[in-house]
Parts: C-alpha cells; sequence; structure tokens
C-alpha cells in the first residue's frame, strides 16, 4: 500500500468526531506547533514544497510571505467550494476528517498569526456543512477554538460561510466578494488577497486538501513529507477519478503516480472498452489522448510537460463509448452558464464557442468551425480578470487540435445525414 | 401560491436567525446570502419579489443589494418549485453515465418540462452543473440530499417514494 499521509484513518467510524480524531493522534501537531514560534511554522510549510491543492498549484508557504508584516486583522479564508467539474476531493476531507482540517488550520492560522477564519462551503455540500458545524462546536467547547488555545496565549474564532451556487467563487477574488455578501465576481489583481482581500484586509486563501496537509508537515518534518512524491511536487495529493472506471472515487496517492496507474486503482475500465482520453485535472485541463496517458506522471511537471495540468486533481477518464464533440458540448455550455459576466472576451467567448460546439453536435457545423474554435479561443486567453476565460480556451483548443480527425468525420457524416433527410436541419 | 406572498413573513426563529446573521459577520451584508436561503427555506422553496421587500425592511439592507445575490446564484429559485426538487447533474461524468437521459426520462414518467412544477405542486425537474459527487455518477441532488447512482429502471419509483415522505 502507497504511504497515505491524510487518509490513513479515513475508514474508521467515528473518526470525523473530536473523540475519534484524537484516538488516532489528533490536535497533538497543534499542541506541538505552539512550541515553535510563527515564523518557524512558515517556513517548515514553505521548506516543504507543498503547492496548492485547489488547482493553481502555488507554493503555499510563498503565499503566506506575501501577508505585509504585522498587519492587522489578517483573516484566513479555507475554500471548501469544489466546483471544478470531475472533483470531489475536499467533500471527502470535510465529511471523513472535519477536525483534520480544522487543525490545518490552526496551525496555519498560528503560522501566519491570524485570529479569525471562514470555511465557504459549496452551498450544495449540506452534509459536508453539517459535518463542519458539529465539528466546529466540538473544538470550541475543547478549548482548540477560542481564546487561550491549548493553554497558550492564541486566540482564533473559526465561522463557515455557505455559498450558494456558482462556480466562480471557487475563484479566490470571487469567494471574497461572495463573503462579502456581494455577487461572486472576481477582482483585478493585484492587489492579491494576502494584501487586500476579505474588506479589502490580508487574506490568505487557501484550499482543504492544502490546509488539510500542512498537519502531516508538523507531524512528520519537512524532509518526511519532501521524501514523498517528486522534487518539485512533494507530498501525496488525493485524485478524484470517475468517468468510464469500474471503481469512481478518491485515491490518495504520492505526486507522480503514473496516470495508467491510477486508473487501475480505480478499477481500470469496463470490460471490453478502450481508453480513449483522459482529462487529468478538472474540465479546465487540456485533455490528454490515450497515447499521452502512457507517458503521463500525476505530478506538476510532468502533467505541464504533456501541455495539460493537475489542476484540482480531478481526473475524468473518457472510454471509446464517448463522443468528443458531445464531451466538449458539456464542457463549453458549462463554462458559458459559468461566466459571471464581467469580462468582454469571457462572456462573449464562452457564448460563441458554446453555440459553434453544440452547431457541430446537432449536425449544423462546417469544417471551417474548427478553425474558428481555435480562434476564438486564443482571444479568450489572457485577457480578462480570472482565469475562467482561459479554463474555457484550453480544453476547446485541446479537443479540436488533438481529436481534430473525430471531429471532422462528425461534420462531415452529419451533413451527408442531413443532405439524405435522414437528419433534420 | 403567488396570491399569498405579499403576506409572506418568516416564523420567530425565521426573524431570530435574521437577527443572528445580521451581527455574525463583520459586515451586515455578509448576512443576505443566508438570509435569503432561510426565506427560501420558509417560503415553499423560492425567493418572491415581495419576500425581498420583506427581507430589506427587517435586514434594513437596500433591495437592489438582495436582487443582486438573489439573481446572481443559482441555489436560489426565481419561482416556484414542487415539493420534490429533483436536480439532475448533467456534467461530464453524470453525462458520460446517462445523467441527460434521466434527465429527460424524469421529466417525461413526471409528464413537467425542465425547470416548471408539476400538478399538484409535486416535482421541479432541473439539470444542473457538477455538484461534487461524481464517484455517484449519475446522481441527483433532491432537495438537500445527495442520492446516486441512480438507474433508469427505479428512479422513478424512488423518487415516488420520497415523494410520499413529503
Amino acid at each position: 500500500m502507497e504511504k497515505k499521509l491524510l487518509s490513513e484513518h479515513y475508514h474508521k467510524k467515528e473518526y470525523h468526531t473530536l473523540a475519534g480524531y484524537k484516538s488516532f493522534g489528533g490536535y497533538k501537531d497543534l499542541e506541538s506547533a505552539f512550541s515553535k514560534r510563527p515564523e518557524e511554522i512558515v517556513q517548515m510549510v514553505k521548506d516543504s514544497g507543498l503547492r496548492g491543492r485547489g488547482g493553481a498549484g502555488f507554493p503555499t508557504g510563498v503565499k503566506w510571505g506575501f501577508l505585509p508584516d504585522n498587519s492587522e486583522p489578517r483573516y484566513l479564508l479555507c475554500n471548501a467550494d469544489e466546483g471544478e467539474p470531475g472533483t470531489f476531493k475536499d467533500r471527502l476531507i470535510m465529511e471523513k476528517a472535519p477536525h483534520q482540517l480544522i487543525e490545518g488550520m490552526l496551525i496555519s492560522a498560528w503560522g501566519i498569526q491570524s485570529h479569525k477564519s471562514y470555511i465557504y462551503i459549496r452551498g450544495e455540500y449540506q452534509n459536508c456543512i453539517h459535518v463542519m458545524e458539529e465539528a466546529i462546536k466540538e473544538a470550541y467547547s475543547a478549548g482548540y477554538l477560542g481564546k487561550n488555545i491549548c493553554g497558550s496565549d492564541f486566540q482564533h474564532d473559526m465561522d463557515i460561510y455557505i455559498g450558494a451556487g456558482a462556480y466562480i467563487c471557487g475563484e479566490e477574488t470571487g469567494m471574497i466578494s461572495s463573503l462579502e455578501g456581494k455577487k461572486g465576481q472576481p477582482k483585478l489583481k493585484p492587489p492579491f488577497p494576502a494584501v487586500k482581500g476579505y474588506l479589502e484586509k490580508p487574506t490568505i486563501v487557501n484550499n482543504v486538501e492544502t490546509l488539510a496537509a500542512v498537519v502531516p508537515i508538523i507531524r512528520d518534518g519537512v524532509e518526511a513529507f519532501r521524501s514523498i512524491g517528486t522534487e518539485k511536487s512533494p507530498g501525496t495529493k488525493f485524485f478524484s477519478v470517475s468517468g468510464c472506471v469500474k471503481k469512481p472515487g478518491n485515491y490518495e496517492v504520492p505526486l507522480g503516480y503514473p496516470l495508467m496507474d491510477l486508473i487501475e486503482l480505480a478499477g481500470g475500465l469496463r470490460e471490453g472498452r478502450k481508453l480513449k482520453a483522459v482529462i487529468p485535472g478538472g474540465t479546465s485541463a487540456p485533455v490528454l489522448t490515450a497515447e499521452e496517458c502512457e507517458k503521463a506522471d500525476m505530478d506538476f511537471e510532468s502533467l505541464s510537460d504533456l501541455g495539460s495540468m493537475l489542476g484540482s486533481g480531478a481526473v475524468i477518464v473518457m472510454d471509446d463509448s464517448c463522443s468528443m464533440v458531445d464531451m466538449l458540448s458539456v464542457i463549453e455550455n458549462f463554462y458559458h452558464h459559468e461566466s459571471c459576466g464581467q469580462c468582454t472576451p469571457c462572456r462573449e467567448g464562452t457564448g460563441w464557442l458554446s453555440k459553434v460546439i453544440n452547431n457541430i453536435l446537432k449536425g449544423q457545423g462546417r469544417i471551417q468551425d474548427l478553425n474558428l474554435i481555435q480562434g476564438i479561443s486564443e482571444n479568450m486567453m489572457g485577457r480578462t480578470i480570472c482565469a475562467l476565460s482561459d479554463a474555457a480556451a484550453l480544453p476547446a483548443i485541446s479537443f479540436v487540435t488533438k481529436f481534430r480527425e473525430e471531429f471532422e468525420t462528425h461534420i462531415r457524416e452529419t451533413l451527408a445525414q442531413r443532405k439524405s433527410g435522414a437528419l433534420s436541419a | 401560491m403567488s396570491k399569498s406572498q405579499k403576506d409572506f413573513k418568516l416564523s420567530e426563529e425565521g426573524l431570530a436567525f435574521v437577527k443572528k446573521e445580521l451581527t455574525r459577520y463583520e459586515t451586515k451584508r455578509s448576512a443576505i446570502l443566508p438570509c435569503v436561503y432561510r426565506v427560501q427555506k420558509e417560503n415553499g422553496g423560492w425567493v418572491s419579489p415581495e419576500a425581498v421587500s420583506y427581507l430589506s425592511k427587517i435586514m434594513d439592507i437596500p433591495t437592489a443589494y438582495i436582487n443582486e445575490v438573489l439573481s446572481f446564484y443559482t441555489m436560489y429559485n426565481k419561482s416556484p418549485v414542487g415539493k420534490l426538487h429533483i436536480q439532475v447533474c448533467c456534467n461530464l461524468s453524470c453525462a458520460m453515465n446517462g445523467g441527460r437521459e434521466l434527465a429527460e426520462h424524469l421529466c417525461e414518467s413526471f409528464n413537467v418540462k425542465e425547470g416548471e412544477v408539476s400538478a399538484n405542486d409535486e416535482v421541479t425537474i432541473s439539470r444542473v452543473e457538477c455538484l461534487g459527487a461524481c464517484d455517484i455518477a449519475p446522481m441527483a441532488q433532491v432537495n438537500d440530499k445527495y442520492i446516486g447512482p441512480l438507474k433508469k429502471e427505479t428512479v422513478v419509483e424512488e423518487m415516488k417514494t420520497l415523494l410520499e415522505e413529503k
């Protein structure tokens, strides 16, 4: 079995309760964190090489380092708005190990000297919300939250904020707008949230899995953490494997784990099916062909070398029963639906992409539409406040480039059907 | 249903909830999202313009701020929904496992168009984007609960049972 840093005890029945969590050594690392100076904690996280598990893969310790000195108040905001299609790992962490998240947040809060944190949970995750609320209550009554935590001088308050259904709120500045009680539109950066975030105060936004991963760094030390995974992608990572596999689910493996082995862990493909493509990091990540999958390792560098990305760790497996035209239309309809509308290239571009691809799907496409898709996508990248526009453009380019033949065949065959009257216009 | 909207009022507990939320966060405005939820919950699953005016008064927050939130987020229903709100995920992993066909099958079986309310206010069926539960694809959120993997053969019976429990 692979070493599991987070999920070793997730199968234990009472692990989500305070007593259950403590019976496996829970909150010991918080106590040991208090014996270290806050700067030491930040340095440990920096040295561990931990990279954000929400999608961008930015080094966590470096992000923390952007906080201006001695600024007060400073907020810690946990991103639990898990919305990248295919991703369901943060739900697992919150449901199975809410105290692990709280402990990770408290160690982080001590490190960055924050006295107030929010966990922003997507509104659909009713069960997570319930479990986290209970866990926070337990933590308050056991003295892990509030004043004089573990007998120290440190004070920290934690609360939950419930989202209301908007993919864009997973973007950190969109999340901040939402937490402020507004529509979740992202804000122009710089200033970055670490300088001007929630209510224009310094705010660190970290993903659930990132904050939970702080616990094993403090527990086992930097060297132990770095000994797992690859040099530039240390540690383990949850991968949410879904689609055309026999055992869809979350799998915690060391970063750098071969993609094909991961698919095997998830039960492999269904009988008689052949691998066609994999989206390795949520629908924003460019698709990999079956051939590329053979070479892919699940770490930041390997996937970037293949022109894709690790993203949130959502591995969506497609077998030969999947139509790539159909799959791309699902993806682009999603981004069109979720564009917040404030930047023209995104608002208009996602609409165009979805229209052109839906037309192709319905049998009203032209071969030159494939170049149109490419052109629209290129004009959508790097021109907007947040990354949603790029997230819509990248899969479009990768699908029509890597599976161009299939798109062309679809266009030609549906055109022929239409001419013969088999397909109504 | 709509004629009673003029008289919409929160329950005693609802009013206490709003009062608490107004001081829970650093600014009053942050209380809008949870309070709109509360209104939806107490108003049979949707938020009417009249309920927005009412909320604006008791929160002392302009209706423009409340409407900004109401219109932006998809979990707020701007029109009535059935007793059972079946939100079928039709994003990638659910789509490849039959989510879209399930939504269609449910609409046909309950004789209702997507997003509308079926006879006797029974069900509303909507297609939604990824709910973060691709491990149980194809799945749906039925009121507050996640259910999956759903099977075409049994889904209608399952929903009828849930409806009877309502």
